[in-house]
């Protein structure tokens, strides 16, 4: 007795289980890679995961699996090698270090002699790790408004509908069961048959015997005819229509704007800061929305919406005036963006310099224009390396940081940060996006 | 070799497998199996997976079905990491100790190594499970699937109710302690009556569908036998507790203070896995040579008849070589004995010493040298030995000459190694204990054992390690396996170190 299984098709994934639980006890461990893995990304490379997952390598604390041996130093031991070629009995060797022959073999085996551990995280995985606690604001309460639009879904065939609803190809299948279970006579055969009849009548003196076949063929027609006008091509028992039934269609849409100052004073490393947020908060965005919109503007003196790649790697010169970026989003948001469809996020990135008081019409366009219909924005200054006073004090700053301060006491969807270093970017990103209190909810303005 | 002229057409002709095509591979080997070589098998369950669930299959010993644990979870990442990024392939095949035998094969292969599998597992491994001595005293081959079972809905239903934690934890102790949960000579002791009963409700309860975790809770497993040993003195402690005690599990399950029953049951479930799984330890080299001589013999004798292809032959015999070697201690390959290469050539040499014996062979194996039936001698060798009394009986001279092998003495007290034995006449019998000793999980293995547990006094767990050739525990770790045992047990636990000479 024997068989053959094809398990192929049974489910994979039957160690997800334990996947599961070797992930969520080496959490910690991960979590610290990751974050160091997002740092040191370059965004060159298309800034996000990739698809195939992220290796990382972690160190085996927690992870050991400890268990009694023997030591493989001291004691007496004789081991048994092949392969000897000139020696004979007396001969001695110099000890190697590490102990004779198998002596780590054991320990290693297990993963346990390594002090790092090397797997692979699907890019889920990485993306859940790295978003681990964060929340997208108010993400709750827009999901109660959120746009739903009714669509439609084909729920099965139904024996009665409109003309424009018929399934030919299941109604045609009914009809040729039927015709050849009821055997309804061909087109073929009848036309023999007439053929046969015509040429009996076609002439001129017919026998007795001629006479009395012609009789037959012509009931034979007779009933033939009958059966077919019995037995219909297509009878109403073999329509099928198609159905529909309606469909709420939820859309969870957002679309980024991401806010540039891309005069001299960004240098290389002020924009590498920048795009490290960027790249973050769309990895972020894109994880909870089915669909993310990327909106570019960057400005210098005057703003424009640009493609990625002019975002990031173009460089202009001349004034800056940080107004007419948030003129730019407010533009687009009216024309492609309508508030009650998408969620919108603001994300601002600037040395902090601006032209004369620009700075209190920034305010102004935030409270009354921008901030009321958007789910959440961020302000992000970066600052020189060595401007620990700015950073460690935020009453400090110029005059764009002193008006967002003010935008920041009346809405509690704005947030600001200031960073030196590509370090500083995962925290703030995260402090940014950590739960906030209840209650302390949308725009004062 | 060449092909004999028969009229015999070809099994396969194309690398691509069908279903089709494995059975009449199948009937052909089995044809062989039964009748040339004499082979007793189970019924065979060949399965087709997946690379995937090859991985998977991996990750839990080679087990069906397996209770969900993250140190399976932590050898499934890195095994599928090493197979993605192509630094470890994977096996051929996977054999299961069952009745019926499972083996698993791979989508992957080619028509020629799905046949060379079946012979390898479905037909020589197989037979080994099902005639081996030790498998068949130790290992319930119609019951695993079962207890698999069991033991699987029994871990997620604590997991449930106690939460994954506490189960991780008790999990993780046990694990620690595995090697040292199992019964290396004698039978353990019969289970009570209270304990039959408890195991029959567990049974009942599957069937009428009850929660399985209730009956345990309610059984009496061995708690009220603490209140009898409380009290008695060192003698009657031993005796009540069967003190010494190798198997750390099973005390542990039977005696320990804190732990709930449930507890004990994953004890339970941990230790017959490890006893279950004892024997395939023991038995590496032999499995492995009988399995491999069978496949051998199997596509040489497919060959002769004209039902292999040249093609098919020659890549069968590529993969077949691959396996067998064994490099020299001093190839950068060498990681020691390979159970493929020693166990293979041992069996040939068995065929060989019946077949044409020389005036050595017959000195040294009076009992079978010249034997006409080679067959019968090595079904005898396969049933009745394991790895260390099969190298110490068939291990000859002939073999040791063609291995070169020697033994290096390492004393720690002397500066260097000694070549202490060669493959010469004076050095055969020693070099042949040598190999069989290094075999000897009862002695690779630490010998630790239970010695006392004062449960009126302060309830210390006296451990003794009996330290054999000066060789101590490895520190590494210990202190770690030490934690977990002592968590398992509640109070202190001390581990003493006694030379075997005293």
């Amino acid at each position: 007795m024997h068989h053959f299984i094809d398990r192929r098709a049974n489910p994979k994934g039957k160690s997800l289980g334990n996947r599961q639980r070797f992930l969520k006890r080496a959490r910690e461990s991960i979590k610290e890679r990751v974050d160091k893995s997002v740092k040191e990304k370059s965004i060159k490379d298309g800034g996000g995961v990739p698809a195939e997952g992220e290796k990382v390598t972690i160190p085996t604390r927690g992870l050991k699996e400890p268990r009694f041996h023997h030591s493989s130093k001291g004691g007496r031991r004789r081991h048994v090698l092949p392969g000897n070629k000139e020696f004979i009995v007396g001969d001695t060797l110099k000890r190697p270090q590490g102990g004779a022959g198998e002596g780590g073999k054991q320990a290693s085996e297990d993963g346990e002699g390594a002090d790092e551990f090397s797997f692979t995280l699907t890019r889920d995985e990485y993306l859940e790790i790295l978003f681990d606690g964060l929340e997208l604001p108010d993400l709750v309460e827009k999901a109660t408004v959120e746009t739903e639009t009714i669509g439609t879904r084909r729920a099965g065939l139904t024996t009665a509908g409109t003309p424009n609803n018929l399934n030919l190809v299941r109604t045609m299948r009914n009809s040729l069961g039927r015709r050849i279970a009821l055997q309804r006579p061909s087109v073929r055969s009848i036309a023999e048959l007439k053929e046969q009849i015509a040429e009996l009548e076609a002439l001129t003196e017919r026998t007795e015997a001629q006479d009395k076949i012609l009789e037959e063929l012509l009931h034979r027609m007779e009933v033939l005819e009958r059966k077919r006008r019995v037995v219909g091509y297509i009878d109403p028992l073999d329509l099928r229509y198609d159905t529909h039934v309606p469909e709420k269609i939820r859309n969870s849409r957002a679309v980024v704007f991401c806010l540039m100052d891309v005069s001299g004073s960004m240098q290389e490393r002020e924009k590498d800061l920048a795009k490290r947020f960027f790249m973050l908060l769309h990895l972020f965005l894109a994880r909870s929305y089915e669909h993310t919109e990327l909106v570019f503007v960057r400005h210098t003196h005057h703003a424009q919406e640009v493609d990625e790649e002019t975002f990031f790697y173009a460089r202009e010169t001349g004034g800056t005036i940080v107004s007419t970026a948030l003129d730019k989003m407010k533009e687009i948001i009216d024309e492609r963006y309508p508030p009650d469809e998408w969620n919108i996020y603001g994300a601002q990135a600037s040395d902090g310099e601006n032209f004369g008081n620009d700075s209190a019409r920034c305010k102004a366009l935030l409270l009354e224009d921008l901030l009321p219909v958007c789910q959440y924005y961020a302000y992000v200054e970066i600052v020189d390396e060595n401007a620990e006073m700015l950073l460690s004090n935020p009453e400090a700053g110029e005059d764009l940081w002193q008006n967002y301060r003010q935008v920041k006491a009346q809405a509690s969807h704005f947030e600001m940060q200031r960073v030196s270093q590509p370090a500083h970017i995962y925290p703030i990103f995260r402090e940014f996006f950590l739960p906030k209190a209840k209650g302390a909810q949308n725009a004062g303005g | 070799m060449q092909a004999a002229d028969t009229v015999a057409e070809p099994l396969f002709t194309g690398p691509e497998w069908t279903f089709e095509l494995l059975e009449t591979a199948r009937d052909a080997i089995e044809d062989i199996a039964l009748n040339d070589l004499g082979l007793d098998v189970y019924p065979n369950q060949i399965e087709i997976i997946s690379a995937e669930q090859m991985l998977d299959a991996y990750s839990c010993v080679g087990l069906p079905l397996m209770y969900q644990h993250w140190s399976f979870g932590k050898h499934f990442a890195r095994d599928e990491t090493l197979y993605r990024t192509g630094r470890q392939g994977l096996a051929y095949e996977i054999v299961i100790n069952s009745n019926p035998c499972i083996s698993y094969n791979m989508e992957e292969n080619t028509m020629a190594m799905q046949t060379l599998v079946m012979a390898h597992a479905a037909f020589g491994h197989n037979h080994f499970f099902k005639n081996n001595y030790l498998f068949q005293q130790w290992t319930d081959a119609a019951g695993i699937h079962d207890y698999l079972a069991f033991a699987k809905n029994y871990i997620a239903a604590c997991e449930e109710r106690y939460g994954l934690t506490a189960v991780e934890e008790i999990l993780d102790a046990a694990h620690a302690l595995q090697s040292q949960g199992v019964f290396r000579y004698g039978r353990p002791p019969k289970p009570t009556s209270e304990e039959l009963a408890a195991m029959q409700k567990v049974r009942e309860g599957y069937e009428s569908g009850q929660s399985v975790l209730d009956l345990w809770t309610d059984a009496t497993m061995g708690q009220d036998k603490l209140e009898e040993i409380r009290d008695e003195p060192f003698s009657a402690r031993r005796k009540l507790m069967n003190l010494p005690q190798e198997n750390l599990l099973y005390f542990l399950e039977k005696h320990s203070p804190v732990l709930e029953p449930w507890q004990c049951e994953i004890l339970r479930i941990v230790r017959m896995l490890a006893q279950y799984l004892y024997p395939q330890k023991q038995t590496k080299v032999m499995n492995e040579g009988c399995a491999t001589f069978v496949h051998y013999y199997i596509i040489n004798k497919l060959f002769e008849q004209g039902r292999l292809t040249e093609g098919a032959y020659m890549e069968m015999m590529h993969s077949h070589t691959n396996v067998v070697l064994q490099p020299e201690y001093d190839d950068p390959r060498y990681s020691g004995m390979n159970p493929y290469a020693l166990g293979f050539a041992m069996m040939q040499d068995i065929r060989r010493i019946c077949e044409a014996p020389t005036d050595e062979d017959r000195e040294w194996f009076p009992d079978f040298a010249g034997d006409p039936d080679w067959r019968r001698v090595m079904r005898d060798a396969w049933a009745n030995y394991r790895d260390e009394s099969f190298i110490q009986q068939f291990l000859s001279p002939h073999l040791i000459r063609k291995f070169k092998l020697f033994t290096l003495a390492d004393d720690a007290d002397q500066s260097h190694l000694l070549v202490s034995q060669i493959h010469n006449r004076q050095g055969y019998r020693s070099v042949r204990r040598d190999l069989a000793h290094s075999y000897d999980l009862a002695y690779l293995e630490p010998d630790i054992q239970v010695t006392d547990a004062n449960l009126k006094g302060d309830r210390e767990l006296k451990l003794t390690h009996t330290v054999r050739d000066g060789i101590h525990l490895s520190e590494e770790n210990k202190d770690e396996v030490l934690k977990h045992l002592r968590r398992l047990w509640g109070y202190d636990v001390s581990l003493e170190a006694v030379d075997a000479g005293t």
